[in-house]
C-alpha cells in the first residue's frame, strides 16, 4: 500500500471516528460535558485553519487569533443589529475572509518571506487587540452594539434555526452545528488538498521557484489558500461567540496566538488531524492547570513550545505515525510469513516511495 | 510657537524611544538574522532588574545604566546557550522557540512578582516652554537614542570587536579559519543584543508601569522598524524609527495613541508593499 492510498485510510478512519462521536457523544454526555467538548470542537477549527495555511501551504501566520477575533466581533455586531442569525453567520465568515484577502495581498504580492509575514500577522493581531481594547466608552458603538472595550461583549444572541428567530439552538444543537462544522471543515480541506489546486498549494510550499517555472502564479495561490484559512478561522470565531455567548478582546491576544502555534507544533505540522490531537491536549493541560493554581499556564505552555522545538519538531502524531509504520513493517519482515526470497518487484519499491512521504500526505494518529 | 517646539519634542522622543526600543533587536537581527519574539521580555526583565535594585538601595541612574543591561545581558548569555545555538540558521523554528521563550520568562516572572504592577517614578521633574510644560526626562531619552546610536557606529566601525563581528557575520567559515571561534562570537553578539534591550527597558520602566506582561506592547513597534529599516543596521534603525515614529506622535497628536499606534502600523504595511526590502534596500544600500 502506498503511502497516498494509507492516507485516505486515515482520512476515512479520522472521519469514521469523527462521526461516530458526532451522534454517539449526545447520548453518553450529560450538557455540562457536552458543552465542554463543545468548546474543544471550537478550538480544533481554529487549529485546522492554521494547520492547513501553515503545514500545507507553508504560510506561517502568528496571527490566526485576528481571524478568529475579527469572525466573533462580526457575529456579535452583526447579530446585535439584526436579529436574524443567519447574515451575521455568513459575515462572521466573509469578514475575516476579506480581511485576510487584503493582507495576504500585501503580503504576498509584495513578495514578503516567511519570516516577516510571521512578524506582520503578529503585529496586526497586536494592533487590533489595543484598538478593541480601547473602545470601552459609550461612544463607541455600531448600531445597537456597544464594543465595550476590555470587558467585551456580554449577552451576544445565539443562533437561530435560519429564517425563525424563536428557534434559538440549545446546547445539545450548538453540539451539533459544531462538530459537523469540525468535519465539514476537515473533509473540505482533505479533498482540496489532493485535488489539482491542493498539489500546486503544496508545491508552492516546497519550492516556489519551480511552480513559477511550472507556469502558476504562487501568489495566487498563497493568497488563496491564506483568505480560505482566515474564513475558517473567522467560522471558529463565530462559534466560539456562540458558545459563551460572550466575545472580549484577549481573543486577539498574544497568549491566543501563542495557543495555536502550539497546538499545531505539538499535534505535528503537514497533518490536519494533529493539530486536533495537540489542541485537546493543550485545552486540557491549561484548564487542568487553570482549576490548580500551582504552575503559571504560560511557563507551562512556553516550556511545551521550547521542548516540542527543540527535541519533537514533527510533533506528536507524525511521529506516532512514524512509530506505528515501522512497527508495521518490522512486523511484515518477521521470518515466518515473509518469503524465503525476496520478489524481485518489492525490492525497488521502497526507495521510490520514500519521496512522497513529504507531500501531502498524512500519517494516522 | 511654543507649541510648535512642544511638538517637536515630542516627535523627537517618540523617534528616541523606537531607537532604544528596536536597537537590541536590530543588533541580534540584524546581525545574526536571529528573529528574538523574546525582545519585549528581556526589556520586562531589564525594568524588574531596575526595580529590584531600586530595592536594594542602588542609585536610579546606575540601575538603569549598568545593572539592567548586565543583568540582562547575562540572562542573554544563557539562553543563547541553551536553546538558540541549537537553531542557527533555521528562523522559523527560532522565531518559535523564542516565542515559547517569551511565554516561558513572561510565567517565570509572574510566579516570582507577581501580576501586579510595579512603578518607578520618572526622575528630574520638569520643565516649562511658554504655557506647556516638559518631562526632563524626555530630553534624557533623546539624549541616550543619539549616543546609542554614535556607539553603535563607533563599535562596529572603528573597534576590532566590530570587525570580527561583522566579518564573522558575513562568512563563519572564513572567520573561524582565521583562528576566531564564530560560536563565541555569536554568543557575545546576542548577549550584546540582549544588553541593549535590558537598557531599553530600564530607561522605559519610570514611563511605563513594570507588568510581567508589558513586553508584548514593546515587541511588534520593535520589529516594524527593524523590518522597515532593511538590511543596514544603523541606518535602517535610524530611517525607520524617524518615519514610524513622526507618524505615531503626529497621529497621536490629532487623534488618541491608540489611532497613533494604528496609523504607524497602516504606514509600515503601505511601506513594506511599496519597498519590499525596507528602506536601506532600495536607498542607502550598503551602508551600515
Amino acid at each position: 500500500m502506498n503511502r497516498f492510498a494509507k492516507s485516505w485510510v486515515s482520512a476515512a478512519i479520522s472521519l469514521a471516528v469523527g462521526v461516530a462521536l458526532l451522534f454517539g457523544l449526545p447520548g453518553v454526555m450529560d450538557d455540562y460535558t457536552l458543552i465542554e467538548v463543545t468548546i474543544y470542537a471550537v478550538m480544533s477549527i481554529l487549529g485546522v485553519s492554521l494547520a492547513f495555511i501553515w503545514g500545507f501551504g507553508g504560510i506561517l501566520c502568528f496571527g490566526q487569533a485576528a481571524f478568529f477575533g475579527l469572525g466573533s466581533y462580526t457575529y456579535a455586531i452583526a447579530m446585535m443589529n439584526m436579529g436574524d442569525s443567519t447574515v451575521p453567520f455568513l459575515l462572521a465568515i466573509v469578514v475575516p475572509a476579506l480581511f485576510a484577502a487584503l493582507l495576504g495581498y500585501v503580503i504576498f504580492y509584495g513578495r514578503l518571506s516567511d519570516v516577516y509575514m510571521g512578524v506582520i500577522t503578529l503585529t496586526v493581531t497586536l494592533i487590533l487587540f489595543n484598538l478593541i481594547n480601547s473602545t470601552a466608552g459609550p461612544e463607541w458603538r455600531i448600531g445597537n452594539a456597544p464594543l465595550g472595550g476590555f470587558n467585551g461583549i456580554p449577552a451576544i444572541p445565539t443562533l437561530n434555526w435560519p429564517g425563525q428567530q424563536d428557534e434559538v439552538l440549545t446546547p445539545k444543537d450548538l453540539f451539533y452545528v459544531t462538530f459537523s462544522c469540525l468535519l465539514l471543515v476537515y473533509l473540505g480541506l482533505r479533498v482540496l488538498i489532493s485535488s489539482k489546486i491542493g498539489r500546486v498549494i503544496v508545491a508552492a510550499k516546497e519550492n516556489e521557484q519551480r511552480v513559477l517555472l511550472l507556469g502558476y502564479d504562487a501568489r495566487a495561490y498563497k493568497l488563496f489558500s491564506f483568505t480560505l484559512g482566515g474564513a475558517i478561522a473567522g467560522l471558529a470565531g463565530c462559534l466560539f461567540a456562540n458558545w459563551g455567548a460572550f466575545t472580549s478582546p484577549t481573543i486577539f491576544g498574544l497568549g491566543q496566538s501563542a495557543q495555536i502555534i502550539i497546538w499545531v507544533i505539538v499535534g505535528g505540522l503537514g497533518t490536519l488531524v494533529g493539530p486536533i490531537v495537540g489542541c485537546i491536549a493543550i485545552q486540557w493541560l491549561t484548564s487542568q492547570i487553570g482549576t490548580q493554581q500551582t504552575f503559571n499556564s504560560n511557563l507551562v505552555l512556553g516550556g511545551i513550545l521550547v521542548v516540542f522545538v527543540l527535541l519533537v519538531p514533527r510533533g506528536i502524531v507524525p511521529t506516532l505515525g512514524d512509530l506505528i509504520d515501522m512497527a508495521w513493517r518490522r512486523l511484515r519482515k518477521t521470518p515466518a510469513h515473509a518469503p524465503k526470497v525476496a520478489s524481485p518487484a518489492a525490492a525497488p519499491k521502497a526507495p521510490i516511495e520514500a519521496p512522497h512521504a513529504l507531500t501531502a500526505t498524512e500519517t494516522a494518529p | 510657537m511654543d507649541l510648535a517646539l512642544v511638538v517637536l519634542i515630542q516627535v523627537l522622543y517618540a523617534v528616541a524611544s523606537l531607537v532604544i526600543v528596536s536597537a537590541g533587536l536590530a543588533v541580534i537581527f540584524g546581525m545574526m538574522k536571529v528573529i528574538n519574539l523574546a525582545h519585549g521580555e528581556f526589556m520586562m526583565l531589564g525594568a524588574y532588574a531596575v526595580i529590584a535594585a531600586l530595592k536594594l538601595g542602588i542609585n536610579l541612574w546606575i540601575a538603569m545604566f549598568i545593572v539592567a543591561p548586565i543583568a540582562v545581558g547575562l540572562v542573554g548569555v544563557v539562553l543563547e546557550r541553551l536553546v538558540i545555538r541549537r537553531l542557527y540558521g533555521r528562523m522559523v523554528d527560532t522565531m518559535l522557540a523564542t516565542w515559547g521563550l517569551s511565554l516561558l520568562l513572561v510565567g517565570i516572572v509572574t510566579s516570582v512578582a507577581g501580576n501586579t504592577t510595579a512603578g518607578v517614578s520618572a526622575p528630574l521633574g520638569s520643565f516649562s516652554i511658554g504655557a506647556y510644560s516638559v518631562s526632563g526626562y524626555t530630553l534624557v531619552i533623546i539624549a541616550v537614542a543619539v549616543a546609542l546610536s554614535l556607539a553603535i557606529r563607533f563599535v562596529l566601525t572603528r573597534t576590532q570587536l566590530g570587525l570580527i563581528a561583522r566579518g564573522t557575520m558575513q562568512k563563519p567559515d572564513m572567520a573561524n579559519a582565521l583562528g576566531i571561534s564564530p560560536s563565541r562570537v555569536y554568543s557575545v553578539t546576542f548577549a550584546v543584543g540582549a544588553a541593549l534591550s535590558g537598557l531599553a527597558g530600564g530607561l522605559l520602566a519610570p514611563l511605563t508601569g513594570v507588568v510581567p506582561t508589558m513586553g508584548a506592547a514593546f515587541v511588534a513597534k520593535a520589529f516594524i522598524t527593524v523590518i522597515g529599516g532593511g538590511p543596514a543596521i544603523l541606518a535602517g534603525l535610524i530611517g525607520a524609527s524617524t518615519l514610524f515614529g513622526a507618524i505615531n506622535q503626529l497621529a497621536t497628536f490629532v487623534t488618541t495613541p491608540v489611532l497613533g499606534e494604528v496609523a504607524l502600523l497602516v504606514a509600515a504595511i503601505v511601506m513594506l508593499r511599496l519597498l519590499p526590502q525596507g528602506i536601506t534596500g532600495r536607498f542607502f544600500k550598503g551602508s551600515l
